[in-house]
């Protein structure tokens, strides 16, 4: 009897593809995994650590100091203070950005021959270099050569220090931040406003619904609820990480009235090479991102699983 | 009557949003076509008096190696992207459709990095580059982008969506599993690839932070971090060279996104994550 038994046959066979499957299944994930580990998880321990030492790059040994560099981060003025413009520019950017990517969207979004060409000038900040544009945004309000202040002056108006006035500097970048978040914002809404659908509207006239503020009242902003949230969300991280824009037109200054979170942590590590201390803020950083990125997580899944 | 007024209304409410977005990009061009003396007088005028396009772009280019940036920014960019794909393809297949030990752990650890941003690994990373010496060098600029744990999540729920009745059968034809996904799994996911390869490069060519901290060697520079070594060095305050670096290293991605908008914009949303 040399031939086996069919069922047997079948169950190997079965046996060996199950093998081959989870094999091909570890081989095709271990160079994610590697640098997953390498990239992402092994820094992120070395972080925690970092956070618990007096290391300053360059030094041979470290000591472990506890919650020391968090509680001199805490007392800090400069970080405090940078902070605090951090919320700032997060309150001036996050209503504005959301609220103004809104408006733009609903006008948008009924136009027909002219939705293309709003479509591009509104998008076009996102796709164009930020660093770039920083340094045309430094010459246009420029206090003696720029055009604003040109334009301000025509008006009979005194010219304006907008990046050198530490009372007008975190405004001016908030609203960079907001030139560059409305078009973001605006093709996000616009593709939650073409989900909705359009007999809703029609019903709601014959109701006797007929007033546009009505008609967005009870179909449009509950309907664009998720996306709203979404779109909340990303404006506030995006915000929260603001650096371009402070290390390219005022590095910080006015002393410190427009230094922000990722910039100490920049100087501090890379320029003071304060290294440990650096990590501890990169922690406190890390703690308010994740608050945001865990909903946005919760968000995105949605989104991909049923959008 | 009334839908004219409010016709009206609207177009004047977004073309005055339309002026403001464009202001930048107006007077980046206009600054980069006049003489120093005319940037000098604050004035409103666009077109100068005398034309001086060639003097301002001629110096922005001798001055600083512009098209070494944007090749720098090229080179930066399609690295990252060809090692992102290669690594993300595999990974986010094997979670969609094969059943491993690990997967589940695997999935929850790619949600947890999907929610720390590049500045977080940043310090130990640099420790570990200077103590390697490579700083200083593309790798350096590409190596903490190579694990996108954005596209694995991507692909993953568009390969989930591939029919496994055609998996089975390619199997049966005696496809290798490697065959399977690059020959018959991944082309599937074009749009989405597409979309992703967009969302890449626009975020590598502008990303300052990381460069920033492991370039110090303005001849490896990606875009951004030389048009600073550009504005550091002495043309910082001439204006007009200023304005006609800015308009070269700004104008490939713009000019890409004009010719292909709905890839951008599908890209660059599709993703919300920036």
């Amino acid at each position: 009897m040399t031939r086996l038994d069919p069922v047997l046959a079948a169950q190997r066979a079965a046996r060996r593809r199950e093998w081959l499957e989870k094999l091909t299944g570890m081989g095709f994930a271990f160079p994610a995994t590697l640098l997953l580990v390498v990239m992402s998880l092994a820094p992120l321990a070395v972080l925690f650590v970092l956070s618990f030492t007096d290391y300053d790059l360059g030094n041979v040994d470290l000591r472990f100091i506890g919650l020391a560099n968090f509680s001199k981060a805490l007392a800090d003025p400069v970080f405090r203070q940078s902070l605090w413009n951090t919320f700032v520019y997060v309150a001036i950017v996050l209503p504005l950005a959301v609220a103004l990517g809104l408006l733009v969207a609903i006008l948008v979004h009924g136009r027909k021959h002219t939705r293309s060409f709003y479509e591009v000038v509104y998008f076009l900040p996102v796709t164009s270099t930020l660093i770039a544009m920083a340094f045309v945004w430094t010459f246009l309000l420029h206090p003696k050569l720029g055009p604003i202040n040109a334009f301000l002056g025509a008006l009979g108006f005194p010219p304006l220090a907008f990046l050198s006035d530490p009372a007008l500097v975190l405004p001016t970048l908030a609203v960079i931040g907001v030139w560059q978040l409305v078009g973001f914002n605006m093709v996000l809404f616009l593709a939650g406003l073409t989900a909705i659908p359009k007999d809703l509207y029609e019903a709601a006239e014959v109701d006797g619904c007929a007033n546009p503020i009505d008609r967005f009242l009870t179909i449009t902003w509950p309907l664009l609820g998720p996306t709203t949230m979404f779109v909340i969300v990303t404006t506030t991280i995006t915000a929260f990480k603001v650096f371009d824009t402070v290390a390219v037109m005022t590095r910080g200054g006015p002393m410190g009235a427009s230094d922000v979170i990722l910039y100490s942590i920049y100087l501090e590590g890379f320029q003071y090479f304060h290294t440990a201390y650096a990590a501890a803020l990169t922690v406190v950083f890390l703690v308010f991102i994740l608050v945001f990125s865990v909903i946005q997580t919760l968000v995105l899944d949605r989104r991909t699983h049923y959008g | 009557m009334r839908k004219l007024a409010s016709l009206v209304l609207i177009h004047a409410v977004l073309l005055a949003g339309a002026a403001f977005t464009l202001l930048p990009f107006v007077w980046m061009l206009a600054t980069s076509i006049k003489p120093p003396d005319e940037i000098f007088t604050a004035t409103l005028r666009l077109w100068p008096h005398r034309f001086a396009a060639g003097e301002n772009f001629r110096l922005a280019l001798t001055s600083a190696p512009l098209l070494r940036f944007a090749l720098n920014g090229l080179i930066v960019c399609a690295g990252i992207l060809v090692v992102q794909l290669l690594v993300a393809i595999p990974c986010a297949y094997a979670l969609a459709k094969l059943r491993f030990p690990g997967r589940n752990t695997l999935f929850v650890l790619t949600l947890l990095a999907l929610a720390i941003p590049v500045q977080v690994p940043a310090l130990p990373l640099y420790i570990a580059l200077a103590k390697l010496e490579l700083l200083n060098t593309y790798f350096s600029m590409m190596v903490p982008f190579f694990l996108s744990v954005f596209a694995i999540f991507l692909l993953r729920q568009f390969f989930k969506g591939f029919p496994d009745d055609i998996i089975q059968a390619a199997r049966l034809d005696g496809m290798s599993e490697f065959e399977i996904v690059w020959r018959i799994v991944a082309p599937s996911a074009w749009p989405a690839i597409a979309a992703f390869a967009v969302f890449s490069f626009v975020a590598h060519w502008n990303d300052l932070y990381w460069p920033l901290i492991v370039i110090s060697d303005a001849k490896l520079a990606p875009p951004p971090l030389g048009m600073m070594f550009f504005a550091d060095a002495e043309t910082g305050s001439n204006y007009g060279a200023l304005t006609a670096a800015a308009t070269i290293l700004t104008a490939p991605l713009v000019i890409a996104f004009l010719f292909a908008r709905r890839q951008f914009i599908a890209g660059i949303t599709m993703t919300g994550v920036k």
